[in-house]
């Protein structure tokens, strides 16, 4: 093993201390090896993530103590059928015990194969977990169920890293056919983590193939439409730029001209300056601080989605306005009568 | 393969042979090095989950798409690509736009000749202007529907508020890309609608005047407007929009990949 600085030891031993809530000298002492292993929780039971109400009459299991005769035959004899470092094996063992709240020495026989998995036996309402972790929505597994992802963040005395580990269950849980998969959510949660743990389960697929191809389909799709557009439609290009010269009407792009209709009906502060910087821009980005309503459902959003399809409305309507109907000095004019005053369109469609 | 008298087919041969030479290349040092392991041109793909995740997990693709996403956001009816559109539109504007740099000059005197010249003189020069024009105008489409179709999903909704404004900026900037290269074939057209739009623009209260004058390098649109706007249009404004086009994506990751269902 490699030499640890007494500088950086010490720092963990802090930590695991104040996380475990007793003494600095007894966890440098255990972690010297003079010491036995303090179990996290030892402190403070009540507040770990084994159930409220205790399944089984037994102690649960954290002593290490209590049978380290027994506990370490069944160590070696599970680490034999598992094939795994004995060590690997008791921190996932007592990771097993400490979520499902039984004791070490069943988790132990059953993965040495002298009993049956233990995550079966435990009464369910007592093996949820508390209130605030996250659960598997349609675990398939009993085992999944009955194993809490995220130890209770409220757990103040527990470990700062937890993991849950189990082996894998020998025979598939009731209910899923056989050669199906089954799926466990596994998490290393910090305590008081920066990042929001949320392990909600999702219906997922993978990206490769399933959203690439939708994706490069997409992508030919928008070059084909557009060689083709190029190929058809003549970008325009007037006689060249003459400051003396000015064309009747001159219109603004497409995008703009919604707002320069604006501009023959309001007072120039309005139509140029108010509507596109207070509204338009200001306001857009205002909108989700404005609107407080959480729910996404358009049954519950119907004032929103009136909104928005009235501003759609109202610029396409001045839009076409702009492009189609307003011939020269920007009156009024039909399109069909007058033709088009607009010369980006002026090769897509002809009323002649 | 055996045809009736025992000879093989020449077709089958070639079939062996060529299977042969693509395994050979597949296995080679060089095509072992392009791709990363679990990439679906490498010798020995199998299509298993796990390649699956490395296709994506060990590609440059990582940076945009996680290795799963959310089962109803694959379905085209959901997001309609748009976001993806406008990035891919973007990026087909930057290597058409390119292309016409190479024969144009932002000058009163070369460009109107410059853009007439594309279409006589240079080999696709007609094709390629007109994707940029129509390709610069579907962007603005696609990006303003990606808009409405982010409104109606209510997709701007806590934890994604921030990208919304972001979006917001980048709507902005797509207009202003769009306008500023309005003016560069310096014909009439292209004139007059400057000249309308930075007219809206000097009606901004107080500061008025001076932000028309800055826009346009002067009191009216002149050479110096069209070397301005050139250096905004191909230097300035992808620039900005690039950066926020990677906050944007790098939020729609962190703030929990696509949202919904409804």
């Amino acid at each position: 093993m490699t030499e640890i600085p007494e500088s950086l030891l010490r720092r963990s031993a802090e930590a695991k201390a104040k996380a475990l809530g007793i003494p600095v000298e007894q966890v440098l002492a255990e972690m010297k090896g003079e010491a036995p292993p303090t179990p996290p929780a030892a402190s403070e039971p009540s507040e770990q993530t084994a159930p409220p109400a205790e399944p089984s009459p037994q102690e649960p299991s954290s002593d290490p103590a209590a049978s380290s005769g027994d506990v370490d035959a069944l160590l070696a004899k599970a680490a034999q059928v598992a094939g795994m470092p004995e060590a690997l094996l008791r921190r996932s063992a007592e990771a097993k015990a400490k979520a499902l709240g039984v004791p070490l020495v069943n988790v132990l026989a059953e993965m040495a194969g002298e009993a049956p998995p233990v995550g079966a036996e435990a009464p369910p309402p007592a093996a949820e977990p508390p209130a605030g972790a996250p659960q598997p929505a349609e675990a398939p597994a009993a085992v999944a169920v009955e194993e809490p992802t995220v130890p209770a963040p409220t757990g103040n005395g527990g470990g700062k890293v937890a993991a849950v580990v189990s082996p894998r269950p020998s025979v598939p849980p009731a209910g899923v056919p056989e050669g199906v998969r089954t799926q466990r959510l596994l998490t290393v949660v910090k305590a008081k983590a920066i990042q929001q743990v949320k392990a909600e389960p999702h219906d997922k697929v993978n990206t490769w193939p399933h959203l690439m191809l939708v994706e490069f389909v997409a992508l030919l799709a928008m070059t084909g439409l557009l060689i083709l557009m190029s190929v058809a439609l003549q970008a325009p290009l007037l006689e060249a730029a003459n400051p003396n010269l000015t064309p009747n009407p001159s219109k603004a792009p497409w995008y703009f001209l919604g707002l320069q209709e604006l501009l023959s009906y309001f007072d120039p502060q309005i139509a140029g300056v108010t509507v596109p910087t207070i509204i338009g821009l200001v306001g857009f980005m205002m909108i989700p601080y404005v609107d407080r309503n959480p729910s996404t459902k358009p049954s519950d959003r119907k004032l929103a989605i009136m909104l928005y399809t009235i501003f759609l409305a109202g610029s396409a309507t001045l839009t076409i306005l702009g492009v189609l109907f307003r011939g020269k000095g920007f009156n009024f004019s039909y399109p069909w009568k007058d033709g088009i005053f607009f010369d980006d369109l002026k090769d897509w469609v002809s009323f002649e | 393969m055996a045809n009736g008298n025992g000879k093989t087919g020449l077709l089958e041969r070639v079939r062996e042979r060529t299977a042969e030479a693509v395994d050979r290349l597949r296995g080679s040092q060089f095509m072992e090095s392009v791709f990363r392991p679990g990439s679906p041109f490498k010798k020995g793909y199998a299509d298993s989950p796990r390649n699956r995740s490395y296709v994506i997990m060990n590609n440059v693709l990582y940076h945009l798409h996680p290795v799963k996403v959310k089962r109803h956001g694959v379905k085209l009816s959901y997001t309609l690509c748009l976001g993806g559109l406008s990035f891919f539109l973007f990026i087909l504007l930057t290597i058409t736009g390119i292309f016409l740099m190479f024969y144009y000059a932002p000058t009163a005197e070369r460009a109107y000749v410059d853009i007439q010249a594309l279409s006589t003189n240079v080999a696709f020069g007609s094709l390629v202007r007109n994707m940029h024009r129509w390709g610069a105008h579907l962007m603005v489409l696609t990006v303003f529907l990606h808009m409405s179709r982010v409104f109606y999903h209510g997709a701007y909704k806590p934890p994604r508020e921030f990208n919304w404004v972001v979006g917001v900026v980048l709507l902005l900037l797509t207009l202003l890309l769009s306008f500023t290269g309005y003016l560069l074939p310096w014909d009439q057209l292209a004139l007059w609608a400057v000249t309308v739009g930075t007219n809206m623009a000097g009606f901004v209260p107080v500061f008025g005047d001076q932000v028309k004058f800055a826009l346009l390098a002067g009191v009216e649109v002149t050479a110096g407007t069209l070397l301005r706007w050139y250096v905004l249009h191909v230097l300035f404004l992808p620039f900005i929009i690039v950066i926020f086009m990677a906050v944007h994506f790098w939020r729609v990751r962190k703030d929990g990949g696509i949202s919904g269902p409804l």
